[in-house]
């Protein structure tokens, strides 16, 4: 059986491919470069998202707080979304949620927001029998509802819990956010946002109206705040050992 | 099949620039109200023929590949072509009488309104 760590496209092997390589190419051509270097400043608005990027977030919960949902009340602001209402409360869309944690043998508790954790290998990507679920080359995990028929078989197999299915009709979308019945959503990490050079909405909100817990940024880019911020302290990504590599990474736990 | 033979009928019709029915020749052609602005972002017939196409094409770059503020945003269509809404409970602008004129006639049902918003409002808090 294969195990996820050893997929051949795994990140850590290919890092390890990638040095062998550049050694290679040394030799062959010195002074030539075979893999171009990235490209500087934003891409325009007209060109697509490409791999050199790759969006992740860093929530620190040393400074999130118990029963602040400053974030989840910025996401519904900013989506439109809200408890439905001819729908029962388990139904209700989830884009992003407060889980409030605690180890019962040592009595440690602590608080984080929980949403889509736009993993490397997306199970729901896996999963999606029409292509709707799909992962943009900058790892953004989306669903595309235009061709999603709504079989919710990727809210089976998110170990995160992080999608929730539309019941009923819905007015008043906001124009970037479009969402609709019949369709699963979830976090888009504000791709909106993220597509005009901003921040997505949990994280500006958390950092002007609470403990500016949630870093956001290019892990690929070295010099990136949220990069060299996870070089220097321990953070853990939510059942790692599934090994879906996801952009959203924790601290303080 | 059907449906698609009345589309294509109703888009020759319109391409041709056929004049509208009088009273006891059938059912009236359709005559959308004229956007805002000079012109749209293709020729009025191509539109008329194409407006599906482009849609289509632009919604994939969009969702999948980040492209955005291009020429072909349902978005865009909104801001031109929203009209006091037919449904006597809506005090909006949108575009559903615009599109029903010729899809009623046509017998097409478009479902772009049940995610999309038809509402001509200035966006909040986002871009594109």
């Amino acid at each position: 059986m294969t195990r996820y760590n050893d997929r051949p496209d795994d990140p850590d092997r290919r890092r390890l491919l990638g040095g062998a390589l550049a050694v290679a190419a040394t030799a062959i051509a010195p002074g030539i470069l075979l893999v171009a270097p990235r490209a500087a400043g934003a891409r325009m608005p007209t060109e697509p998202v490409t791999d050199a990027v790759r969006w992740g977030l860093l929530i620190d919960t040393t400074k999130c707080e118990a029963g602040c949902d400053h974030c989840v009340a910025a996401c519904q602001t900013e989506h439109g979304w809200t408890d439905e209402p001819l729908s029962r409360p388990d139904q209700d869309a989830q884009w992003i949620r407060k889980v409030e944690v605690r180890d019962p043998r040592t009595g440690y508790a602590f608080s984080l927001p929980m949403m889509c954790q736009h993993c490397e290998y997306p199970p729901c990507a896996d999963v999606c029998p029409t292509g709707a679920s799909f992962k943009r080359a900058d790892g953004i995990v989306l669903v595309d509802k235009h061709i999603c028929i709504g079989c919710r078989y990727c809210m089976v197999a998110c170990p995160y819990k992080a999608r929730s299915f539309v019941h009923e009709d819905i007015e008043g979308q906001k124009a970037y956010s479009p969402r609709g019945k019949g369709t699963v959503e979830s976090c888009t990490l504000c791709v909106h946002r993220v597509d005009a050079g901003r921040v997505p909405a949990c994280v500006e909100a958390c950092a002007a109206r609470a403990g500016d817990a949630m870093l956001f940024g290019d892990l690929n880019d070295p010099e990136s705040a949220i990069a060299k911020r996870i070089s220097q302290i321990a953070t853990t990504r939510i059942r790692a050992d599934l090994g879906l590599h996801q952009g959203v990474l924790y601290h303080g736990f | 099949m059907t449906r698609l033979t009345g589309v294509l009928l109703v888009c020759v019709g319109l391409a041709l620039g056929a004049v509208p029915a009088v009273a006891g020749d059938g059912v009236p052609l359709p005559m959308p109200a004229r956007g805002t602005g000079d012109q749209c972002v293709e020729p009025t017939e191509t539109m008329r023929r194409n407006h599906m196409e482009y849609l289509l094409h632009q919604r994939d770059d969009t969702v999948h590949g980040g492209i955005r503020g291009t020429k072909y945003a349902l978005k865009d269509c909104v801001e031109c072509h929203a009209t006091p809404d037919p449904r006597p409970e809506v005090t909006a602008h949108t575009l559903y009488g615009f599109c029903r004129e010729c899809h009623d006639y046509a017998a097409v049902s478009i479902d772009c309104f049940g995610c999309h918003t038809p509402e001509s409002t200035a966006s909040e808090g986002g871009a594109e």
